[in-house]
């Protein structure tokens, strides 16, 4: 008989939220200045760029695909936009510049991808080099100094508040509903989780995967004005590897690298995690390279937690066939 | 040497989360006889299975071995008390060679260096013993499954497994290649192994069994001598009713031709195929593995691409190149292959539930979610899923019960025509019973079936005509009134 029972209150979906609050409690007692709004706050500013970068992160990897190329996208949105504000003087034509450049090479990687069924992995890496390049050879190898109230973006307050926060905070509620109130959302889960089945369901697989991708540039291309705009000028060779900060983040936030499951809400508390863990270390004057190691370490352990807290959930691709099988997943 | 018992189990409790799996387990299966084990799917079959080749431990009971306490904690483990099993579904790596496919896991030599001679030695000797015609170096990806199979009892031979467990062995492979695993598993029992033989396939297990065990809901309801069972027998205690027919057919209204299709041709894979259908009809396709059924399906449904011919649906000509195509004209599809092209594993039944129908759900640019839990509900009650609840992912249910969901998922849309490819393969006589009366009910409801099948009697006993195709095309059509067997054999074969 097929019974629907209200779900009673999984716990092993907030294993990764209780990781969290633990960091964030060892973390006040190391210093009491942690919990001080202002630290906060600067938390909350520094994790804008990377929060921006795990969603897009998080939608590809859903929908069985990557992007290598964030990184490098987001330093040539960035110098475009602020070459584009030095010269039109406009904050808006920034905007629109910044934001188009990222949809622009996403365009292209999902082409590639979409098209010429190039894995994902290779695409965005040969984009990776083209817009590191691109970004390289139109500043000179320079960096765009003087950047005037572009700053505003990274640095500028409404009230108390950052306003990259309230960026951040909006992107967060825009990613939610589309995960979990779009068709496009949930086509992401079904096309990652089995795209044959997806497609003999009727679902547009690529035009849910050229979506995918141009959200996920217009991700990269805010990201790199806010990332631009907070250091304070336009740096070509800036940002590198931050594609893998974007991955890090929605992966020990639960995102299951076979694709087909993982949530908006694991991926910011993912993001947050790493957040609090930088800042802690910094606070407590830890050494950089001891930082990375600490860093590494306490990923490994922090996912390796969360797979067993959900007894294998993150096995997806595990084939099952018959009879009943315990391994449960999260997802949502 | 009959008689003795060589494999005992008793007590056996498992349970996962929310599920008993399996209640006081207690079989015995003696030496040298061929022991049958029938239940629906999520019986625990598998599970009891699994915990006999160490993949699972029990959580209370034990396992005897020639009446010796075993604690089986590990495949290997069990491998080396001689307990082999064939699964089902068939691994291996498809770029090794054979030698090294039978050596898996347990190459001879040092743990510097494998001896590779000694592995060729010992499998030309094993293939000539066994009689089987491979060579030590071709590659896996070169046999079909058949021969794989073979292969694998082959390895369950080199280490000598006294204990051979057969997951639905015949579920893949044709007739003829039955008759030669038949041969090999009466060869295994009158050396004196034990062979445990799961299989859904009532005739067969007449066949070749010494005693059967019948499961339900995790439970053993007996185990019997094959002489003292009938079919109807173990149908009844396997399902715990008795099904007084097995196939719930009755007379529909036929309406106007609803489908029609005319000249439909690809290249090298069918052609000139051409066939209607009409309101309120279940149409079989009949012929035997690789005359070109599948492929016409696929192409119709736009899953493959075709050359020509023109394509009716409800009087209007369509035009179909994308499964998109298919699904907004009023086509439904269920494939052949569930696991590969019917569920998302990872995703709740709902959402596999709505998958086809997601502009239903998604209106004014939002979920609404409230009606989509109704309309899974009230579909999944309707039809019996078992799962404890919407939020299941649809990958721990049972065979049976994903076939339902994908079925639910497309009676959702509510498509003027269903093609539904081999519907019942692997699942169990109560499960497709209830899947024969859903066909019932869409083709009352003046909608259509198309139905392929490699089960002649599932033909016989649901449609209303069937076409027979050979070679990739159509043979030859019967009326209800003219099903013989024989006749379709005719012109499967002409």
């Amino acid at each position: 008989m097929f019974s629907f029972k209200k779900s009673s209150v999984d716990i092993s979906k907030f294993s990764i939220f209780l990781i969290l609050v633990f960091f964030i409690i060892v973390s006040s007692f190391l210093n009491p200045n942690f919990l001080s709004s202002g630290n906060i706050i600067n938390i909350l500013r520094q994790l804008a760029v990377p929060v921006l970068l795990s969603f897009g992160a998080m939608m590809l990897v859903i929908s069985g695909m990557i992007d290598l190329s964030a990184g490098s996208v987001l330093a040539l949105a960035g110098v475009l936009s602020v070459s584009s504000y030095k010269i039109t003087g406009s904050l808006a034509v920034a905007v629109v510049v910044g934001l188009a450049v990222g949809v622009f090479a996403n365009l292209i990687n999902a082409l590639m991808v979409v098209e010429f069924k190039v894995p994902a992995f290779i695409a965005t890496l040969a984009m990776q080099m083209v817009a590191r390049g691109a970004a390289l050879h139109y500043t000179g190898g320079q960096n765009i100094l003087q950047i005037g109230s572009y700053t505003v973006f990274g640095q500028g307050h409404i009230g108390p508040i950052p306003i990259s926060v309230i960026i951040m905070t909006a992107v967060t509620g825009i990613i939610y509903y589309i995960m979990k109130h779009t068709k496009l959302g949930r086509s992401m889960y079904a096309i990652g989780g089995n795209e044959e089945a997806a497609i003999a369901s009727g679902i547009n697989v690529k035009k849910n995967k050229y979506l995918t991708y141009m959200i996920n540039g217009l991700l990269v291309g805010a990201a790199g004005i806010l990332f631009m705009s907070r250091v304070n000028a336009g740096l070509s060779n800036g940002a590198i590897g931050y594609e893998m900060e974007g991955l890090t983040a929605t992966i020990v936030g639960g995102t299951s690298f076979s694709g087909g499951a993982g949530s908006t809400f694991g991926t910011l508390i993912g993001a947050l995690i790493i957040g609090v863990l930088n800042n802690i270390m910094n606070l407590t004057s830890v050494n950089t390279y001891i930082q990375q190691i600490v860093k590494g370490t306490i990923i490994a352990v922090a996912v390796v937690w969360d797979i067993k807290s959900k007894r294998g959930g993150r096995k997806t691709t595990r084939k099952i066939r018959g009879e009943k099988n315990p391994e449960q997943s999260v997802e949502g | 040497m009959r008689g003795k018992v060589k494999l005992k189990v008793s007590g056996i409790e498992k349970s996962f989360p929310g599920v008993k799996a399996l209640d006081s387990v207690h079989f015995e299966v003696k030496e040298g006889t061929v022991h049958a084990l029938c239940g629906e799917n999520g019986a625990g079959k598998s599970t009891l299975m699994k915990i006999i080749n160490g993949i699972h431990r029990q959580d209370a009971g034990d396992i005897h071995i020639d009446g010796e306490k075993v604690a089986i904690n590990h495949p290997q483990h069990a491998q080396q008390l001689g307990i082999a099993m064939i699964a089902q579904e068939l691994n291996f790596v498809p770029e090794l060679t054979v030698e090294e496919n039978l050596f898996l896991g347990r190459l001879p030599g040092s743990s510097a260096r494998v001896d590779w001679k000694q592995v060729r030695k010992s499998t030309i000797e094993l293939l000539e013993r066994e009689n089987l015609p491979f060579k030590p170096t071709q590659l896996m990806k070169t046999l079909s499954i058949s021969e794989i199979q073979q292969l694998e009892i082959l390895k369950a031979l080199s280490i000598d497994a006294q204990i051979i467990i057969m997951d639905e062995p015949t579920s893949s492979i044709s007739n003829k290649e039955v008759e030669t695993l038949f041969q090999k598993i009466e060869q295994l029992r009158n050396q004196g192994r034990s062979i445990i033989y799961i299989s859904h396939k009532l005739d067969e297990i007449f066949r070749i069994a010494d005693e059967v065990t019948i499961l339900r809901d995790g439970t053993v309801v007996g185990s019997y001598p094959i002489e003292e069972m009938d079919e109807e027998n173990i149908i009844r205690l396997m399902v715990g009713r008795k099904l007084d027919n097995v196939y719930p057919k009755e007379a529909v209204a036929v309406g106007q031709t609803i489908f029609e299709v005319k000249d439909f041709t690809s290249e090298g894979e069918f052609k000139g195929i051409t066939f209607n259908v009409k309101r309120g009809e279940i149409v079989g396709f009949a012929g035997l593995v690789g005359s070109g059924r599948t492929e016409v399906m696929r192409a119709l449904f736009g899953l493959d691409p075709h050359t020509s011919g023109s394509v009716y649906l409800k009087e209007q000509e369509i035009n179909i190149n994308h499964p998109r195509d298919a699904i907004a004209a009023g086509i439904g599809m269920i494939t052949e292959d569930r696991k590969r092209s019917g569920i998302v594993p990872v995703r709740s039944i709902k959402e596999n539930g709505s998958l086809a129908s997601l502009e239903k759900f998604f209106t004014g640019g939002r979920l609404q979610w409230k009606k989509e839990e109704e309309t899974n509900r009230d579909y999944f009650e309707k039809m019996d899923v078992k799962a404890p609840s919407l939020e299941t992912l649809i990958q721990t249910l049972s065979g049976g019960n994903q076939q339902k969901v994908i079925l639910a998922k497309w009676m959702m849309r509510e498509p003027d025509l269903l093609i539904m490819d081999e519907p019942t393969r692997g699942i169990d006589v109560g499960n497709k019973f209830a899947i024969y009366q859903l066909m019932q009910q869409i083709a009352r409801e003046g909608k259509a079936i198309l139905i392929v099948s490699s089960e002649l009697p599932e033909l016989l006993g649901m449609c209303d005509r069937i076409y027979v195709m050979n070679q990739g095309t159509i043979t030859g059509e019967l009326k209800r009134e003219a099903f013989d067997q024989e006749v379709i054999m005719k012109y499967a074969t002409m």
